[in-house]
């Protein structure tokens, strides 16, 4: 693997050929009060020079673990119990904490998730970055300045010298990230360490990461340990992929062929768990893996899935399966691999999933036209106290008209900061609206909640994203369900509880559940709370602001599931926020794209997804990744971030970013003086956009398969 | 974790007193804790026993006056020739156990002079932080604004003012305790009630359209319990540190009871006589006070260890 980096890349090897990390049945435990736990078990892997491996698998699997271990990071409390750790050859475990320092030396670099928190807010980054080539290096200061320099170009940060003088809160989060993955690059790491690096990001931006990433492991010969929870991810930036359940390594092979066919049903699982992006809820099922990850104290004599596996037998009850290499090199921790065959798969009874009516068009029942939201932004000047000064807004939503019908769901997606969360905090009357009308079943809900009648606020109720602060921990489940129910006088008190039950039933939880306390719940259960309390005073429109984001990818199946089965049974109307392109897809019947709190294309979902696009919603799905190696995705790249809401591009808002601008009349000179019209396709397709039809349609679709199997 | 778990599956809601014994037994894990618990438990139970008995009638001159700590006066005499045993065991219940109502009528409420004025200050706290951290904006300012110029005065100064102005009495000094500590508890809360208001929780109450009050004081205020009581602790430590200070100054409870702040005072002026009749009482408020410090230093630990 010839490299042409203009960096000095000799230190890097010493002249060790073999593998650059290499773990050999490694097993990590925790000391906590009254024995200890074992995080992760007899876990083997490599990684050669060039190479990126992946690690997926849910929370609480021990991906991170296992990062932590190979920098010597587990606490006070973790240490490496059994198994050998070699990095570049040399053993890593067993040795004190001076000895570990110098043998690393300045060898591997860790990136982190949040960048925020990598980058010292006071201090520049010039300093923080040319810190790196001083200290470890004994480097002169300007030497190391050109070093960082030329560092930042390599990752393509636009004006890098500027760059240098500026603190981290005075660039965005994706150039935060580049400057973190450049700090980690300086030393020419023989291992470069990434451990979930673009969760906290947009999908645009994490677009652009990812690419940087790819460009990074071509032309660098650092070996890359990729931690991440994302297949598509996975699918874009690594070439080996290690699958982790419950502190084991359960598959492990080369990219296309653990996704073309996946031997482990842990794996096989979590490939159904994800919604592919273009799949619908008619058409296609999500099929969430029965059961839970266990505890690292109580996992299961034999094989550690055998719990949730729909092919386990009494041997896998009884004997635990060794890492196995099957005939096309995949290793697979499994005992009946060979005889797995996912395509005769069907789905156990156990395992919940939705009855899906037939929604027929008919009244709508949120009808929303022009609706303003600004916020008062007020200065502490001086000036600004006395009134001397203008106002200024922040102007959140601009001009949103949409109507949502009886029975069906809308979803809303975009970058953060596009005005999502707004909209729906003002429909739901958490904020008042500046301009516009809105009605709900003929009721004008454009003012605040405090003046709404309780027949119209029992009507309306939300699902939160955050499933650790969407119940009150001082209260116990029953009690927070119940509370609607007597609030709104929906039921009678004395039968509130039987209410409950039956609600918590239909969330699948059961009576046990009525006295538990929060913190005794997990993630998955606690959205489910959420969920049972929005719904329990029959709400007509429930809106869900990303209520699966924050869980895992099964978890995140099973709860879509049951928002999608009790819609069905209740004719509950939805209004569904999330970033997820491929969720959004999956759950709603039309689909709003919002851009800076302006809604640049509202439709059917199947018309978004599809050529005509608005130039936004095509940069959008070229940024989805895929879970799968072999879909070719058009490659569309933002330019820079989200403009600021307190003085928006003045014309179409997206004009400043947008790729296509040069097909608008006038070679896009309009894009920025005149407001775009509204074209409409067909049945209810609208596009935000100069652009003439006859032109988006030319667009060929962002995903195509390269090969048909 | 030891900690006491409500027993699942099983019906019986957790009552309050259980939810209270669970906030509570955490701090059995922390040695300075449990060692704060004891000495508070062990003054507890004195204030408890001298409701039935003393050695002697605290407030009969039975014997020689200012004796050395004796077989027969286990702690001495005082300079009226008092059992200082006896007194100190009986100057425990106006701290921690009643409250004498005013005038000749004798008729006394349970709850000490400390715990009072530390229950007024956490009230008219919590109110007043819960209004201005919730509500915020003028109501915030307005509220923050009158409790800042509180503070400012020397708290030495406050007492003085109040007890000159309405004259001496149990329900006056708890009215003093109240109304220094309330600003300090106000500050707390408002600053608890700032971030809890952000959670979804919250959002989902208001989407429910629930009152004002519903959620400052149903909503928030439960989720502010821990730091709550662990100043609230804090507090009484120096609710019974101002009732010996009054008391030095001749301010403080008013006889018959002994008060131990009054004790020293009283003993002062013959400490060249006797030592022992100024030092045991003011070993016995440092010892509370160090005790419920130390209790509420171990309970803050375990508290914040537990939500880690």
């Amino acid at each position: 693997m010839a490299t042409t980096t203009a960096l000095d890349t000799s230190s890097i090897t010493y002249g060790h050929t073999g593998p650059v990390l290499k773990l050999e049945n490694v097993a990590i435990a925790y000391k906590v009060r009254g024995g200890e736990i074992e995080a992760v078990q007899n876990v083997s892997f490599e990684i050669n020079r060039g190479e990126s491996h992946g690690l997926v698998g849910e929370s609480g699997c021990g991906k991170s673990t296992v990062a932590w271990a190979v920098v010597n990071f587990l606490g006070a409390n973790g240490y490496v119990k059994r198994g050998n750790i070699k990095f570049l050859g040399r053993e890593l475990t067993g040795r004190s904490g001076e000895d570990l320092r110098r043998l690393r030396g300045d060898q591997i670099a860790m990136v982190y998730q949040d960048p925020m928190q990598a980058l010292n807010p006071s201090l520049r980054l010039g300093d923080q970055l040319k810190e790196v080539l001083t200290v470890h290096r004994g480097m002169a200061d300007a030497e190391a300045a050109k070093r960082s320099i030329e560092m930042l170009e390599r990752v393509y940060m636009p004006d890098a010298a500027d760059v240098m003088r500026r603190y981290p809160h005075q660039i965005s989060g994706g150039q935060q990230q580049r400057v973190v993955i450049a700090m980690a690059l300086l030393n020419n790491p023989a291992l470069l360490i990434m451990d979930e690096p673009t969760t906290a990001l947009d999908v645009t931006v994490e677009a652009a990461v990812l690419d940087l990433i790819a460009d990074l492991r071509r032309e660098f010969d650092t070996a890359i340990m990729y931690i991440t929870h994302n297949l598509g991810v996975v699918a874009r930036v690594c070439s080996k992929v290690g699958v982790m359940y419950a502190g084991e390594m359960v598959e492990r092979g080369i990219v296309e062929q653990i996704f073309k066919r996946p031997q482990h049903p842990y794996t096989q699982g979590l490939m159904r768990c994800v919604p592919k992006l273009g799949a619908d809820k008619a058409s296609s099922m999500l099929y969430p893996i029965r059961g839970r990850v266990p505890p690292p104290n109580s996992r299961p004599i034999g094989c550690v899935f055998s719990p949730r596996c729909d092919y386990a037998q009494e041997r896998c009850r009884m004997e635990r399966p060794a890492l196995r290499t099957m005939p096309n090199s995949v290793q697979v921790r499994c005992h009946f691999a060979e005889d797995i065959d996912p395509s005769q798969w069907q789905p156990s009874e156990d395992v919940e999933l939705p009855t899906l009516r037939e929604v027929v068009v008919s009244e709508p029942i949120l009808e929303v036209q022009h609706l303003k939201k600004y916020y008062e932004v007020s200065g502490s000047a001086l000036k600004d106290i006395l009134g001397l000064r203008p106002k200024r807004d922040v102007k959140a939503v601009e001009d949103a008209t949409f109507t949502v019908q009886k029975g069906r769901t809308l979803g809303v997606v975009g970058e953060s900061g596009c005005g999502k969360s707004t909209l729906i905090k003002t429909i739901i009357g958490l904020e008042d609206c500046t301009a516009g009308k809105a009605e709900f079943m003929g009721f004008d809900i454009t003012c605040n909640i405090s003046s709404r009648d309780i027949k119209l606020i029992k009507e309306l109720q939300m699902v939160f994203q955050n499933p650790d602060s969407t119940m009150n921990p001082s209260y116990t489940v029953g009690q927070q369900i119940g509370r609607p129910m007597v609030r709104f006088k929906t039921v009678p008190k004395k039968q509130v509880r039987e209410e409950v039950i039956k609600i918590l039933q239909a969330m699948r939880l059961g009576e046990t559940y009525y006295d538990r306390l929060p913190r005794q719940l997990s993630g998955g259960e606690k959205q489910r709370v959420g969920i049972a309390r929005a719904l329990a005073s029959h709400p007509n429109l429930v809106l869900c602001d990303e209520p699966v984001s924050a869980l895992d990818v099964s978890v995140q199946a099973a709860i879509l599931n049951l928002l999608l089965d009790a819609q069905s049974k209740l004719g509950t109307t939805m209004v569904f926020i999330a970033h997820d392109l491929s969720v959004v897809r999956f759950f709603s019947d039309d689909v709003a794209v919002m851009y800076l709190g302006q809604i640049m294309e509202i439709g059917p979902a199947e018309a978004i997804y599809a050529p005509p696009y608005h130039p936004y919603t095509e940069a959008l799905l070229s940024a989805v990744p895929i879970p799968d190696p072999t879909a070719a995705q058009k490659h569309i790249r933002l330019e820079g971030s989200v403009p600021s809401a307190l003085d928006p591009p003045s014309g179409c808002r997206f004009h400043t970013r947008c790729p296509q601008r040069h097909f608008a009349p006038e070679g896009g000179a309009v894009c920025a003086t005149q407001i775009p019209p509204w074209q409409e396709t067909s049945n209810g397709h609208k596009i935000f956009c100069h652009i003439p039809l006859e032109t988006l349609r030319t667009f060929d679709p962002v995903i195509s398969h390269k090969e048909k199997d | 974790m030891t900690i006491a778990q409500p027993a699942l599956g099983a019906s019986r809601r957790p009552s309050r007193l259980q939810k209270l014994w669970d906030s509570l037994s955490v701090v059995l894990n922390s040695r300075i804790g449990t060692v704060g618990l004891a000495i508070v438990v062990f003054w507890a139970v004195i204030a408890l026993v001298s409701l039935f008995w003393t050695p002697y009638p605290p407030n009969s001159s039975l014997f020689v006056q200012n004796l050395p700590p004796n077989l027969t006066n286990v702690l001495g005499t005082d300079h009226l020739g008092r059992d200082l045993a006896s007194r100190l065991m009986q100057g425990t219940q106006v701290i921690l156990l009643k409250t004498r109502l005013p005038g000749d009528t004798h008729i006394a409420i349970p709850g000490g002079v400390a715990l009072w004025g530390v229950f007024g200050s956490l009230f008219l706290g919590a109110i007043l932080g819960l209004n201005a951290g919730y509500r915020g904006g003028w109501w915030d300012q307005v509220i923050m604004q009158v409790l800042d110029a509180l503070i400012a005065f020397p708290v030495i100064v406050l007492y003085l003012v109040i007890i000159a102005a309405l004259g001496q009495g149990d329900l006056v000094v708890i009215f003093a305790i109240t109304i220094t500590g309330a600003p300090g508890v106000a500050r707390l809360v408002r600053s608890l009630a700032l971030d809890i208001k952000t959670r979804d929780y919250i959002r989902a109450a208001e989407t429910r359209g629930e009152s004002l009050a519903y959620i400052m004081y149903r909503e928030i205020l439960p989720n502010a319990r821990g730091p709550l009581l662990v100043d609230a602790m804090l507090r009484v430590g120096y609710a019974i540190f101002a009732i010996g200070t009054l008391g030095f100054l001749g301010l403080g409870l008013p006889p018959p009871d002994p008060d131990w702040g009054n004790m020293v005072n009283e003993a002062r002026r013959n400490i060249f006589l006797n030592q022992w009749a100024v030092i045991f009482p003011s070993l016995a408020i440092a010892s509370l006070v160090v005790g419920l410090n130390l209790f509420a230093d171990g309970l803050r630990e375990e508290i914040t260890r537990y939500q880690k």
